[in-house]
């Protein structure tokens, strides 16, 4: 038994919903009270879709317990393929069917219904939402696209592949599927299928025919590739295009298997990122700290982008994905750091302000965590929220992507030059230093919300406590250490999106010198000593 | 249950009936079983950890559970809520860990993270009331643990045995069964029941306080202790439509449930705080001398909105059980006409002023079959849609206009000053349509 105030990620069931609801032609019967059918709202709010998710729900209630609870499933199951005409059914329980074993795949044989049932078991108390997504998706693929002959394909045809991993309620899905797709173009790739998203269950009758497939979230689609792989001999672009040298690797990828020429393509991309990157107004970025948390896939491309393409440096990477956390723990050893493989986000709130980072790239969660402590953040993964979805174009796969992904990541952090005002103004009197930067205008610490900022204020939700936490970039960290009240005040002169790093610059410093307590000469001398 | 129809009650239902009927009394509900799309009690939670702020609510449930209160309460917002959920994992149905040594775990970390607390409430679900973990027991042996430094309780908010808003009332039944019996020389008191907004609460006090009425507690109490004795002394008048557990608990207890219509709109309001003004014996000059202005700002803020909903053909899919009110006071004060009128569950009794004043030709709808729901809805065609938030998009994507019915869970709208508010919260869909230059 786990308490639990929040999860990165619901139970597996709505991780079947996540993939029936970004297919067509598929409806999904799920054995659930009705308290269950709030996850619709993820859909309609959180995505704004345009339909209800194609989920009935049984909505058993505690009369019908021992009495006839499968013949309610049998009830909805009927009057779902009446009404809804799918393609195909997948059926299964939710936490509490699963408790009450009517087993509704073997329920739903029994009615000999016109169209495929496609069973599924969720261990609603073991598993999770990913985890739901990728089971329901390989057991359509293999319900689906089992015993088929591939057709054989016209002489000279262009190769052809699946794009594999999209569903409802994917960070960016609906973009990076664009984005992919027209690069695939570019190589004179066909696309064959895109499943989950888009797909009916007749299109995964054709997975077969392509020649390789593209997983562009292994969470989501890693099992059915692997499955298409021994089952069809069809061949997985592992690379995962995210960030400009992941786009250029996938393309020399898909482009070695496909037999094409990727180079034009390469040097054709209309890619700003490089150059971005590379221009002098960019050396500000150099060495900045930024902490990373999310699924797997966006956490580990996420730090590459950083660390390798834009000069930052990582000091925290960590995943809620725990079936991926070896592939997290290799990466965070390449930067130095140590994973942290959590679903408890107290857990990862300890670990951001354990790292100091200037800037966190994390999940909606993560979001939340920054702006209480006052620091820059970008939200790369699940589990979205409503502006997870925006408007315009915005992918995070391919060149697009790439471009999109230096907006995101550097505009949280004080402009450059902005910087160097603020650090000459400092002392000007106008310029007030509890004052937000401009970048965290959105910021509403302590006003709207029941905030506690730290774990050692966690006890006392006391706003005061929280603001000076923050602003002097977190509390020491060398417990014995004390401050003389003159460097004290000359720490305060420091600009405070650098303070947090000044403070723990000088605390080690003076720890290893041995100096006790900390004057204004320290606080120089530790400045001369570690550059800026 | 004693049924006091305050005069002038008995004269509104007569007038809306125009045949000398009882308005809706007599329609017999479309009674439906299929799916139902309204939440689980468990949500109400939300509302009510923010009004006893004492108070943690542990959830003992699944991860869906868990999903569902971040969802729908938008967690994130809180860092640390008054509320969350002790997940149960395969060790404990395996029986590899004792549950209750794992709830108990989990129970002395939060207190231990948590000394602010006062009251422990374990939240039963389905997997719990499946399993049939016995939270009362649980609830029992903490308390003689840990009382009186912390007080638990224990109520069901499970799917399968309550929808959204009768978590309120199996919490308001517990907090009830945990008070003392007044004794039978107590001195009189009202107890409003159900929980509302601060700001409505201490607004109905003030009214209570001039009109006499000394001895005025609500249900629940801000700070949890705060429930005074209860018994023949207590004269219940329930502020919320879905308390029947605890109304029949109070009954029980030897309390006077006064039915009224519910306080919504200046109409409600009124014959509701006439309801306990005659049960108190305050005269009726000046009872109107202490309304008059409430009533007359009422009137003034919902004719504001009346234009916009005048003559407009609204459905109501189930949420709350607090339809028919709505239902009537959109009906009454602002000239709707009502076409359906959902509800989880219609309690007959507690209803009957508030459906005795809405016309004969309303369809009511106990229970759902969301399906068929739908569909007559869309053979309907109505000029507002009042649903669930699974539902809202769905319907704008088709053209027509919709509100989210849990806002009406959410926003202060009884009482006099919040009437122009209500009327505001089905105005602004059609108000913004007419905005509007873009098309779907
Ligand atoms: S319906 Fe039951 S299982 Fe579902 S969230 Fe509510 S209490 Fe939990
Ligand atoms: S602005 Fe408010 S609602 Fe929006 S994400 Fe932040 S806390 Fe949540």
């Amino acid at each position: 038994m786990q308490l639990t105030v929040w999860t990165y990620e619901g139970p597996p069931h709505v991780g079947a919903m996540r993939v029936a609801t970004g297919m067509k032609g598929l409806h999904y019967v799920l054995h659930a009270p009705q308290g269950d059918t709030y996850a619709d709202l993820l859909f309609t709010m959180i995505e704004r879709r345009k339909q209800r998710p194609p989920v009935t729900y049984t909505t058993f209630q505690a009369r019908d317990l021992g009495a006839d609870t499968a013949e309610i499933f049998k009830t909805a199951c009927k009057e779902a393929v009446d009404r809804f005409d799918p393609q195909a059914i997948i059926v299964g329980a939710s936490c509490t069917a699963e408790l009450i074993q009517d087993d509704p795949g073997g329920l739903a044989k029994t009615l000999d219904l016109s169209v495929p049932v496609i069973p599924l078991e969720l261990p609603s108390y073991q598993k999770k939402e990913n985890w739901g997504a990728a089971e329901t998706f390989f057991q359509l693929v293999r319900g689906l696209a089992g015993g088929r002959t591939p057709e054989p394909k016209p002489e000279g045809a262009p190769k052809s592949c699946n794009i594999l991993g999209p569903t409802a309620l994917g960070f960016r899905h609906r973009d990076d599927v664009t984005e992919i797709t027209r690069l695939l173009g570019a190589l004179g790739v066909a696309v064959n299928v895109v499943a989950p998203m888009g797909a009916t269950p007749h299109d995964l009758t054709r997975l077969p025919n392509a020649d390789f497939n593209v997983v562009l979230y292994p969470e989501i689609a890693g099992t059915a590739a692997q499955w298409l792989k021994r089952t069809y001999r069809q061949p997985v672009v592992e690379t995962v295009p995210m960030g400009v040298n992941a786009t250029r690797e996938f393309v020399r990828e898909v482009a070695a298997i496909a037999g094409t020429d990727p180079e034009p393509v390469i040097a054709e991309a209309d890619e700003r990122f490089s150059w971005y990157s590379r221009s002098i107004d960019s050396n500000y970025l150099t060495g900045k700290r930024v902490f990373i948390f999310g699924d797997a896939t966006h956490a580990i491309a996420a730090a590459r982008v950083a660390q390798h393409e834009l000069g930052f440096k990582v000091c925290g990477l960590g995943t809620y994905s725990r079936e991926f956390a070896r592939d997290v723990r290799a990466a965070a050893k390449d930067y130095g750091v140590e994973a942290l493989i959590t679903d408890d986000h107290l857990e990862v709130e300890d670990a951001i302000v354990a790292a100091q980072p200037e800037l966190v790239l994390g999940t909606q969660m993560e979001r939340h965590i920054a702006k209480r402590l006052r620091i820059g953040c970008a939200v790369i993964s699940a589990p979205v929220h409503v502006q997870d979805f925006p408007a315009r174009y915005s992918p995070f796969m391919g060149f697009e992507g790439a471009n999109v992904m230096f907006d995101s990541f550097v505009h949280p952090l004080v402009m450059g030059l902005e910087e160097h005002l603020l650090g000459m103004f400092r002392e000007d009197f106008e310029f007030n230093d509890g004052a937000q930067a401009s970048h965290l205008a959105a910021l509403h610490a302590g006003a709207n919300h029941e905030t506690i900022a730290t774990p050692e204020a966690r006890t006392a939700p006391d706003d005061k406590t929280q603001d000076v936490v923050a602003n002097e970039g977190m509390a020491a960290s060398f417990g014995s250490l004390s401050w003389t009240s003159d460097a004290e005040q000359e720490l305060r002169k420091i600009p405070f999106f650098v303070r947090g790093k000044a403070r723990r610059n000088t605390e080690l410093f003076a720890t290893e010198k041995g100096v006790n307590p900390i004057t204004i000469e320290t606080l120089y001398d530790a400045k001369a000593h570690f550059g800026r | 249950m004693n049924r006091h129809v305050p005069p002038h009650v008995a004269a509104a239902e007569a007038r809306s009936s125009g045949e000398g009927g009882l308005g809706c009394t007599d329609v017999v509900p479309i009674k439906e079983r299929g799916q139902h799309e309204v939440f689980c009690g468990l949500t109400s939670i939300i509302w009510l950890h923010r009004k006893v702020q004492d108070a943690f609510f542990l959830i003992v449930g699944s991860r869906t559970c868990a999903h569902l209160m971040q969802s729908a309460a938008g967690v994130m917002i809180f860092a640390e809520p008054r509320f969350g959920t002790a997940i149960i994992d395969d060790r404990d149905l395996s029986g590899m860990a004792d549950m209750y040594e794992e709830l108990d775990k989990v129970v002395d970390r939060l207190i231990a993270r948590r000394p602010d607390i006062r009251m422990l409430v374990l939240v039963g679900s389905c997997p719990s009331e499946v399993i049939k973990l016995d939270l009362g027991r649980a609830a029992q042996k903490l308390n003689a643990r840990m009382a009186p430094d912390v007080r638990v309780l224990s109520y069901s908010g499970s799917g399968i045995e309550t929808t959204f808003t009768q978590g309120e009332d199996n919490f308001l039944h517990a907090l009830v069964e945990a008070t003392p019996k007044a004794a039978p020389d107590a001195p009189r008191q009202l107890l409003v029941a159900g929980c509302l907004a601060d700001v409505v609460e201490d607004q109905f006090a003030r009214i209570f306080e001039a009109l006499g009425i000394g001895n005025v507690h609500f249900l629940p109490a801000r700070a949890a202790g705060d429930l005074p004795p209860v018994g023949t002394n207590t004269i219940v008048l329930m502020v919320q439509p879905y308390l029947t557990e605890t109304a029949k608990l109070l009954t029980r207890r030897g309390a006077d449930v006064l039915i009224a219509p519910f306080p919504l709109g200046e109409e409600g309001t009124t014959a509701w705080l006439k309801a306990a003004a005659d049960a108190f014996g305050v005269p009726a000059d000046r009872f109107d001398a202490i309304t008059m202005a409430g009533r007359e700002r009422a009137a003034k803020a919902v004719s504001l909105y009346r234009e916009r909903l005048d003559g407009k053909r609204v459905f109501f899919f189930p949420d709350s059980q607090m339809e028919p009110s709505l239902a009537r006071f959109l009906s009454r004060e602002a000239g709707a006409e009502i076409i359906e009128v959902g509800t989880p569950y219609l309690n007959k009794a507690h209803m009957a002023p508030d459906l005795a004043l809405l016309p004969g030709s309303v369809r009511l709808a106990e229970g759902q079959h969301v399906d068929k729901q739908i569909d007559r809805c869309r053979a309907d065609d109505p000029d507002l849609i009042i649903c669930g938030m699974g539902l809202g998009n769905p319907f704008e994507a088709e053209g027509r206009t919709t509100k989210w019915s849990i806002e009406f869970a959410f926003t202060p709208i009884q009482g006099y000053e919040q009437a122009g508010d209500l009327a505001e919260l089905f105005a602004r869909p059609i108000g913004r349509r007419d905005l509007l230059q873009v098309e779907v």
